[in-house]
């Protein structure tokens, strides 16, 4: 078993910095999903825990130990890798057995364990075939067996699932998180897909180009999103950004296109007359009576889903600036399948506590109204 | 998927295996069976008469202890320069794959050697080792060792087989390099996660991967031993001293060519076929099993 630290973590190819100082705890038996853009940096951090790439700067401990100078094989971890990377001359057994007969266990106590995982993961009828006569899913599976066969004190996942087709990837998912719960071994899982994060982390670190913007629980980072990028990525659809400016004296909030929002109850003294961004989830704002709407939506594509439907359009500039540009655009989330047409236009009004501000220049989060 | 293409004209397709199919005819087809009719007739000193004798030149051949020696001095011969020459190139190609800087240039001087006529890699390695002006037979003589590949057969033998598989390298190199590159690293990685040192690495995972490759120059390698090495010991020890680097090609080059003894050199070429015939199908029948594709 093995808590993971990170200390001001640093890497750097030649001139280039890649990940600019991650401090983290991690502790026993937690479920970390690290999740971003490509080329955010997240899998070079996985790779330093492995041992795969050389730490620039800083130090990564586990189980207590610092582990900048060890050997892969020494630092009690088992990866699973994106393509797998299955031994495509060695059967499945092999394949589960290879770590096994390094580390010099007897044949039966090898027998017995990968037997044990094979019955876990449904790979017992497979044992004898080579990697090449599998489906996806199975190469998945066994690589999964590979890890656990060996009984690490961390797991560490390479966005294991994005070489299997969707539904495929919904099952896999939930399969991890059980044998993760079953097993309790500490995980470190590699994804780009939000909806992974969400759904398998105990806790989420959001990456992007390099830096840790937030390290959360996924409620809480879908909640209160540290900046605008995680705002934006955390979530699907993606989080309205309306360009928005916090009135003189900072009890109003008001768009650039001229709606004013949250009139009179606001207490954002500390903003006055500041230039902001205003975030909205389109699963937050209502469809409204015309005189309680605090904007408008002129829809221009209906997406139905089934279980809700979406309504994309822009923001109608209020009356009193004719002139505005509709280029602010916006995305609403409707429950079940909604009678909207393309070409309506939607009086809407955002839920309590839900609009979350962020400073327009830095994209970090200034409060949430 | 398989991609038919459809001809508009029957004749086209016969038009545009046509000069690939003349090549064949005028430069194996033709001498082959030339040395199959050559090899049951023989001539008389002056060529004047020929004349039907069987399978007369090849029972003499048999019977020819020169004929059975070569036959030693090729088998010696083509296991040397195939070890060599495969044994070095994977162990340059393994060094070259894990070079990061200028490792162009390492390839590209690693290569360069292939560009040169088996005759001139022959010269040059005779120069080098040349008893009176050479490098390194000098250098041996330091050592107390006395080189002179034209005296003593030994050191003739391993001078056609340095040179041999010298040249032969870079061809090796190209492949293994290519077939090292073609393994994914994540393989690597995984065994390094498992456990495995640098060479159990190598000998349970990078080696058995590389097999189709080691196949197939292993092929390739023993034919060139057997064929295509005839410049080089043509250029330096032209068989000799005696008969100690008289390979089986290099026999029927002498013996008909020098001997004018076209019917036992036809026969030797027959049988020589015949050799390199049977080891192909060898190879591809019980080596090619142990091969993971």
């Amino acid at each position: 078993m093995a808590e993971i630290g990170f200390s001001q973590v640093k890497k750097r190819y030649g001139g280039t910095q890649v990940i600019h100082g991650i401090d983290m705890q991690i502790s026993d038996g937690e479920f970390i999903v690290i999740v971003g853009p490509s080329g955010c940096g997240k899998s070079t951090l996985l790779r330093m825990v492995a041992g795969l790439e050389a730490i620039s700067e800083g130090e990564i401990s586990i189980g207590g130990q610092v582990v900048n100078d060890l050997e892969p094989k020494d630092r009690n971890i088992a990866l699973v890798f994106q393509n797998y990377a299955l031994y495509p001359h060695m059967s499945v057994y092999d394949n589960m057995a290879y770590g096994l007969k390094i580390a010099k266990l007897s044949r039966p106590e090898i027998e017995e364990r990968v037997q044990q995982a094979a019955k876990m993961l449904e790979l017992a009828h497979l044992l004898e075939r080579k990697p090449r006569q599998l489906s996806g899913g199975q190469r998945q599976r066994v690589a999964m067996g590979r890890a656990i066969v060996r009984d690490p004190g961390t797991f560490l996942f390479d966005e294991p699932l994005s070489n299997l087709d969707a539904k495929l990837r919904v099952q896999m998912r939930l399969e991890i998180k059980q044998l993760q719960r079953s097993l309790g071994t500490t995980s470190l899982y590699v994804t780009h897909d939000q909806v992974e994060a969400m759904t398998l982390a105990d806790r989420l670190i959001v990456m992007n180009a390099g830096v840790a913007e937030q390290i959360d629980t996924p409620m809480a980072i879908y909640d209160r999103p540290a900046s605008r990028f995680v705002a934006g990525f955390i979530g699907s659809p993606a989080m309205n950004f309306l360009a928005g400016r916090v009135g003189e004296g900072g009890r109003e909030l008001r768009l650039e296109q001229g709606m004013p929002l949250r009139s009179g109850s606001l207490n954002l003294g500390n903003l006055a007359g500041q230039p902001v961004t205003v975030g909205v989830r389109p699963e937050h704002l209502q469809v409204v009576a015309e005189e309680d709407a605090e904007m408008h939506l002129q829809v221009r594509l209906v997406e139905t889903l089934g279980a809700d439907s979406l309504a994309h359009g822009h923001l109608v500039p209020a009356e009193e600036q004719p002139n505005g540009t509709p280029e602010d655009i916006l995305t609403l989330r409707l429950p079940g399948v909604a009678r909207i047409a393309e070409g309506d236009r939607l009086p809407l009004r955002a839920a309590e506590e839900s609009l979350h501000l962020f400073d327009r220049e830095s994209g970090w989060r200034l409060a949430d109204v | 998927m398989e991609k038919r293409v459809v001809f508009r004209h029957a004749w086209l397709p016969y038009l545009l295996l046509l000069p690939q199919l003349a090549i064949t005819l005028i430069f194996f087809i033709w001498p082959a069976s030339q040395a199959l009719y050559q090899s049951v007739l023989r001539q008389d000193p002056f060529g004047l008469r020929t004349s039907f004798v069987g399978l007369e030149n090849f029972a003499r051949l048999l019977r020819d202890p020169l004929y059975l020696d070569s036959f030693q001095v090729t088998i010696v011969f083509s296991i040397a320069v195939t070890a060599l020459s495969m044994g070095l190139a994977l162990l340059l190609a393994i060094m070259a794959d894990r070079v990061i800087k200028g490792a162009t240039s390492y390839k590209t001087l690693l290569i360069w050697p292939y560009a040169v006529a088996p005759a001139v890699a022959g010269v040059l390695w005779w120069f080098i080792f040349n008893p009176t002006i050479g490098i390194l037979s000098y250098g041996l003589s330091l050592v107390g060792y006395d080189w002179n590949h034209a005296l003593d057969g030994g050191d003739a033998l391993t001078l056609v087989i340095i040179a041999s598989a010298w040249k032969q390298i870079s061809y090796n190199f190209l492949f293994f390099l290519a077939g090292l590159q073609a393994i994914p690293k994540s393989l690597i990685e995984a065994a390094a996660i498992d456990g495995a040192g640098p060479g159990r690495r190598f000998w349970t995972i990078i080696f058995p991967l590389l097999s189709p490759t080691t196949f197939f120059l292993l092929v390739v390698n023993v034919v060139y031993a057997f064929f295509d090495t005839f410049g080089v010991i043509h250029a330096t020890t032209n068989g000799g001293p005696g008969q100690a680097t008289t390979i089986l090609v290099y026999k029927v080059f002498s013996d008909g060519f020098i001997g004018l003894n076209l019917g036992s050199s036809a026969a030797q070429s027959v049988v020589l076929m015949l050799i390199v015939i049977a080891l192909t199908v060898v190879q591809f029948r019980y080596v090619e099993r142990r091969v993971q594709y």
